[in-house]
């Protein structure tokens, strides 16, 4: 019969010669190619102290953006929650009380804003569709909590800190992604 | 009164030197087959491009601790079907006929300490090798009485490979080690490492005796290529299948105790013992004083019995496991008469030299 291909390998049964047959030799090949790799480098990274370098466009968890004078962006317009295709984000609005300018930016505020992390699918329609650059995906990712209501995020996980009280923290929390063009699509 | 004078007789110092010699003897290998354990894992990571353990301490150092830890605290179990007893007695003969093998083995020449020659060998007996065997013969029971007593088709599977496997392999390991005692004409194995370290190591003497007996002893160990007592893939661990807790910590452990030990017996039959190679230890005795010396010789011995050691695991991470019918063929029909062969041709050498070369 006519293969259909050129791959065929016919199986070879061979008798074996006194050389093959004493198996030493090739068990002492075999130990040399061991020994070779014992002392290769290894492709393993040691995980929490080292971590390989994101493509910038990596989507991790969220965070709520505030802008350079401390003062939270979001509006709670729910646009972030419409785009949701996983339904993961629900908020609660509240109207901005006179002396609280200096905490949020608008007349606005989301006095409850949550996002469930094990809902989310971080596609990141959140961030596109925020108007205020307020959402932001991060690099941080594979959270860890012993049950199913911590992954449920609110402000206080979300938020980033204050640039006024503590603005390492903040330049950290905002990262290289939201100073970068090329790491979201929302750039105005 | 009888009694009283035997009481008196008693060499209290030798008593004592003897006894602290067992005990560091006995905590020395555990120690190190407790760390055969951990270089085992590292070793194994490395020859598959991984890392190994390294989180508990620097470099992972802890873990063997870790992994005791966490054998201690496992729940012991007892199948309701088996013979309670021998259950227990299986891992104790076996971590018991493991440390045996240490009392014949000399761990180095003598320490001078106060005023007294210490023999660095527990029992300087004249017939160590036999008791070698003996102890290795002892050390199936273990796994055989195991294997029997968990009631349960694979143990007792397990116990029957091994039972078979050692019986097999003795065979070959006899008769390549007569070889060596018609060369040496000793059984005593201190008097065998001073030969080798007056004259050549027996290695070169006896290469392809030496070359059965690592293979014996790597089934005498039950180690790949000849694991088939403990296959875990065909009997899902062999004769310890059903133990937990510590009794599995010992039938483990002492696999690991096996191996040092043999390395150490090989050492001191084939690779001159605690000789140090290139150095003249008649002339090191005068520089460094005999106690120097002694230590010296044990890290040597130690060195040696490292690469044995690490032999052992180089190769189990090289080599898949024997089907049983090609571990019998080349027991009885490779082995053995190659054994046969290297004795005969030993004396034949032997006797020609003693009639000066002439038939």
């Amino acid at each position: 019969m006519e293969a259909l291909t050129n791959r065929l390998k016919p199986v070879d049964r061979h008798k074996m010669s006194l050389w093959e047959r004493i198996y030493l030799p090739a068990v002492f090949k075999g130990m040399v190619i061991t020994l070779r790799h014992f002392f290769k480098r290894k492709a393993t990274i040691s995980y929490p102290e080292q971590v390989r370098p994101f493509s910038p466009v990596f989507r991790g968890l969220q965070i709520l953006n505030r802008d350079e004078e401390g003062r939270e962006n979001c509006t709670a317009c729910g646009l972030c929650a419409l785009a949701c295709p996983a339904e993961a984000i629900t908020m609660e609005c509240a109207e901005r009380k006179p002396g609280e300018e200096h905490l949020y930016r608008e007349e606005k505020y989301a006095a409850k804003y949550e996002i469930n992390m094990l809902r989310c699918i971080f596609c990141g329609l959140c961030e596109e569709a925020c108007p205020k650059d307020a959402v932001y995906l991060t690099e941080t990712f594979a959270p860890s909590n012993y049950n199913r209501n911590g992954f449920i995020y609110g402000k206080e996980e979300l938020l980033i800190p204050d640039p006024k009280t503590d603005p390492e923290g903040f330049a950290k929390a905002r990262g290289s992604r939201i100073n970068n063009p090329q790491g979201h699509g929302n750039e105005h | 009164m009888y009694y009283n004078h035997i009481f008196l007789s008693i060499d209290w110092a030798l008593f004592i030197e003897k006894l602290v010699l067992i005990v560091i003897v006995v905590s020395v290998s555990l120690v190190v087959a407790m760390y055969s354990t951990y270089a085992e894992r590292k070793v194994a990571a490395f020859m598959q491009d991984r890392r190994g353990p390294n989180r508990a301490g620097p470099f992972g150092i802890l873990q063997p601790l870790a992994d005791g830890m966490k054998l201690f605290f496992k729940e012991e179990i007892v199948p309701s079907f088996s013979s309670k007893f021998l259950f227990i007695l299986g891992p104790i003969l076996a971590m018991l006929t493991a440390i045996m093998v240490s009392a014949v083995i000399p761990w180095g020449n003598y320490m001078h300490i106060l005023g007294r020659d210490v023999s660095l060998q527990i029992a300087d007996i004249n017939i160590g090798i036999l008791y070698i065997f003996g102890v290795l013969s002892l050390g199936v029971y273990g796994i055989m009485i195991g294997g029997w007593a968990s009631n349960n088709k694979f143990s007792l599977l397990g116990a029957m490979r091994a039972a078979s496997q050692i019986i097999s392999y003795e065979l070959a390991l006899g008769i390549a080690l007569i070889a060596l005692l018609l060369l040496t004409g000793t059984l005593n194995l201190g008097e065998m490492v001073h030969q080798q370290k007056d004259g050549t190591w027996n290695i070169f003497k006896q290469p392809l005796g030496f070359l059965i007996f690592l293979i014996c002893a790597f089934a005498e160990t039950n180690r790949t290529p000849f694991d088939l007592p403990e296959a875990e893939n065909e009997l899902m661990g062999g004769y310890h299948a059903e133990y937990s807790s510590m009794k599995l910590g010992f039938y483990l452990f002492a696999e690991y105790v096996n191996m040092f030990l043999s390395g150490a017996v090989m050492t001191t039959l084939y690779f001159g013992g605690y000789d140090i190679p290139f150095f003249n230890d008649a002339h090191l005795m005068q520089t460094l004083g005999a106690n120097w010396l002694a230590i010296i010789q044990g890290i040597v011995l130690f060195i040696k019995i490292s690469l044995f050691i690490f032999l052992f695991m180089w190769v189990r991470w090289t080599v898949p496991r024997f089907r049983y019918d090609q571990l019998m063929n080349l027991g009885w029909k490779i082995l053995l008469p190659l054994s046969i062969l290297n004795m005969l041709v030993t004396g034949a050498l032997i006797l020609l030299k003693q009639n000066h070369w002439h038939f």
